[in-house]
């Protein structure tokens, strides 16, 4: 396990968070390769998320853009609707087993909130979401869904009243619970160990990607696509194509309305190097160090930072990184509900756009994986908003 | 040795000139002031503070007018200048950069709030360059350990927090609090400050008594300016309060 990514990453928390950093290290380490908590986790993957997950081709939408082979890795079809369950089920049974009995989480378009109610109602702790307040109205349909399972949402006023805000505020909850509290974040995000521990309980979107694709094509896809919030999506299906130099990846941001306007949450792309939420990476930021406010048509990826992983692989250029409008993006959604009859999450419909774009010029034997981290059901409200029938 | 008021107001709240006029009024009765650079995310601040901040950064506060409020103090007074910020503003500006401005205003100190120990090897040895002084905060959790290396890296006080939480005024002194100071006063060379959630004349005297060196406030200012803004009110609430402050720590002396 690596505290940094090249220098990216660390360990910036208040020192009150320290030891519970370190507790949480250590716990990681004791259990990860421990073959009872694998099979657990295992257990709980299969006959309660429902993996392993489909690589479909993606036909029809195929024959209609003319070029590369569309597949794409459904995570939409897990419980939750999202990838996200993949992480919160590992870190709840790391939690259960470090003996806490609290859980808290964040989230902007609810869907980590909502896998983390999931979860806290399977294994019985007591569950609280910190979630921007201005996102509590966005996606009341999440709301209401996490606090079916049990879990108290807590709408966060300070600040832009969004995901950063709802980080900021589980973090002040941490530093005064940590005894019996767990803080399960939801991307490869915050300080070290945090990163790694959620590529890891995500990396088994991309061992089942190549595996399927090996036996359904016989080779290796050219190119994968995956959006990109605070990276865990796409680190989960990239991770295991990292040192196959043929494949290249690219990790879609949402460019909002334009990477030349202010309204975006593109970090790679636009921002530059920062501190925040304890780690060092890439970050949207005013002449000042003071934290931009950012727009997405998607909630899940309007966040001004990423994962430190992802900023040492936009360095190492070991990934590509491309915007996709929200214009795009809604495009997209529309075409894969159309063509396919799938209704993609509108973070995930920034990748599908990408590889829309990409496969026109590519061969008809050449292949794309699209990671497909969740359904648009969460999402019909906005839409709604743009498109009427 | 004397014991010490540290008496903390945010940059720029409500206004630069107005936080000017609350240092004068402060530094009547404190041994330091510690000003705040107001953060977008102050992820270790409770509400006072977090509104602080926004009231500062809405009212077009900016990095560069920190400088300039303690060029324009150093005109008046003498009293010791300790700025507390969050490693971005620094990170972003160069921490050189920041550092050599921070001197040449006339400050003298600087604390870091979530800069680890572990990771300051730099900060540490460009802080001793430019001739500001360091302070580490260290937690009732903090172990051994740590506490020695934290005090190693410091070379004008320890601050200790007093409690498992953010900033913000508080009711009592706790014993968590007394016991982790007593601790912490055995393995420190450096003075021993105590923060966080002071607010009372009675809370400095119990620290105070109990062995630290100076004790810290802050919410307790910031909570007068948030009431009475940019007025002779503030001032005077605020003169008085740190005047309160002092007379707790010179009863807890005795
Ligand atoms: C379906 C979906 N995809 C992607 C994301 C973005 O997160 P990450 O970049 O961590 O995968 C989210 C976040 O809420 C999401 O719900």
């Amino acid at each position: 396990m690596e505290m940094r990514f090249g220098k990216y990453g660390g360990q910036y928390v208040p020192e009150v968070l320290i030891p519970s950093l370190k507790e949480l290290e250590k716990a990681y380490k004791e259990y990860k390769d421990d073959p009872e908590f694998k099979e657990e986790l295992d257990y709980y993957l299969k006959n309660y998320a429902g993996r392993e997950t489909p690589l479909y081709f993606a036909e029809n939408l195929t024959k209609k853009i003319g070029g590369a082979k569309i597949y794409l890795k459904r995570e939409d079809l897990l419980l939750g609707g999202a990838h996200k369950i993949n992480n919160s089920i590992g870190q709840a049974l790391l939690a259960k087993k470090m003996g806490k009995t609290r859980l808290i989480a964040e989230t902007g378009a609810g869907e980590h909130g909502l896998s983390s109610a999931m979860v806290g109602a399977l294994f019985k702790m007591k569950t609280r979401i910190y979630m921007g307040a201005i996102d509590v109205e966005r996606q009341k349909l999440n709301v209401y869904k996490m606090k079916l399972h049990g879990a108290e949402v807590y709408p966060v006023e300070s600040g832009s009243k969004t995901l950063k805000d709802a980080i900021n505020e589980a973090l002040r909850d941490w530093v005064e619970t940590f005894e019996d509290t767990y803080y399960l974040i939801g991307s490869v995000v915050g300080p070290y160990p945090y990163p790694s521990i959620v590529r890891d309980f995500q990396s088994v979107i991309g061992k089942e990607a190549k595996k399927q694709i090996l036996d359904i094509e016989g080779k290796l896809p050219e190119c994968i696509v995956a959006c990109v919030g605070g990276g865990s999506n796409s680190i989960g299906i990239f991770n295991e194509f990292k040192n196959d130099k043929e494949v290249k990846l690219i990790g879609v941001e949402a460019a909002g309305e334009g990477l030349d306007t202010e309204k975006h949450a593109a970090a790679l792309l636009k921002g530059k190097e920062g501190i925040l939420h304890g780690m060092l990476s890439y970050f949207l930021q005013d002449e000042d160090g003071q934290i931009r406010p950012t727009h997405s048509i998607s909630a899940g990826l309007d966040y001004p930072g990423v994962g430190p992983e992802h900023a040492y692989l936009k360095d190492m250029g070991a990934v590509e990184y491309a915007g996709i409008t929200d214009e795009e993006a809604l495009n997209a959604f529309l075409e894969l509900s159309k063509t396919e009859g799938i209704i993609p999450a509108l973070e995930s419909s920034h990748a599908l756009a990408h590889a829309m774009k990409i496969a026109k010029e590519m061969d008809s034997d050449e292949i794309i994986i699209v990671n497909l981290s969740g359904r648009g059901d969460k999402d019909l409200d906005t839409v709604m908003n743009y498109v009427k029938f | 040795m004397d014991k010490k008021l540290v008496s903390f107001i945010v940059a720029g709240d409500p206004n630069p000139e107005a936080t000017l006029k609350f240092m004068k009024a402060l530094s009547k009765h404190s041994d330091i002031i510690e000003l705040g650079i107001p953060f977008s995310d102050p992820m270790a601040d409770g509400e006072t503070i977090q509104m602080a901040d926004i009231r500062a950064l809405n009212n077009g506060m900016k990095v560069s007018k920190v400088f300039d409020i303690i060029r324009e103090f150093r005109k008046y007074s003498s009293t010791p200048i300790v700025v507390m910020t969050y490693y971005n503003p620094v990170f972003n500006m160069g921490l050189e950069r920041f550092l050599k401005e921070l001197k040449e205003s006339g400050g003298n100190g600087l604390i870091v709030v979530d800069l680890p120990v572990e990771d300051s090897e730099e900060y540490l040895s460009h802080c001793k360059k430019y001739g500001i002084d360091t302070i580490f905060l260290a937690a009732p959790n903090t172990s051994e350990d740590r506490i020695k290396k934290i005090d190693n890296a410091s070379s004008m006080f320890i601050y200790l927090v007093s409690l498992y939480g953010t900033t913000g005024v508080r009711g009592e002194v706790s014993n968590l609090a007394i016991d982790f100071l007593k601790r912490t006063k055995k393995l420190c060379k450096n003075p021993v400050y105590v923060g966080f959630g002071i607010s009372k004349k009675e809370h400095a005297k119990r620290f105070i008594e109990n062995g630290a060196d100076g004790v810290v406030v802050g919410s307790a200012y910031v909570k007068i300016i948030e009431e009475y803004g940019d007025s002779e009110e503030t001032i005077k609430k605020l003169e008085e309060k740190a005047r309160k402050l002092k007379e707790g720590i010179l009863e807890g002396s005795k």
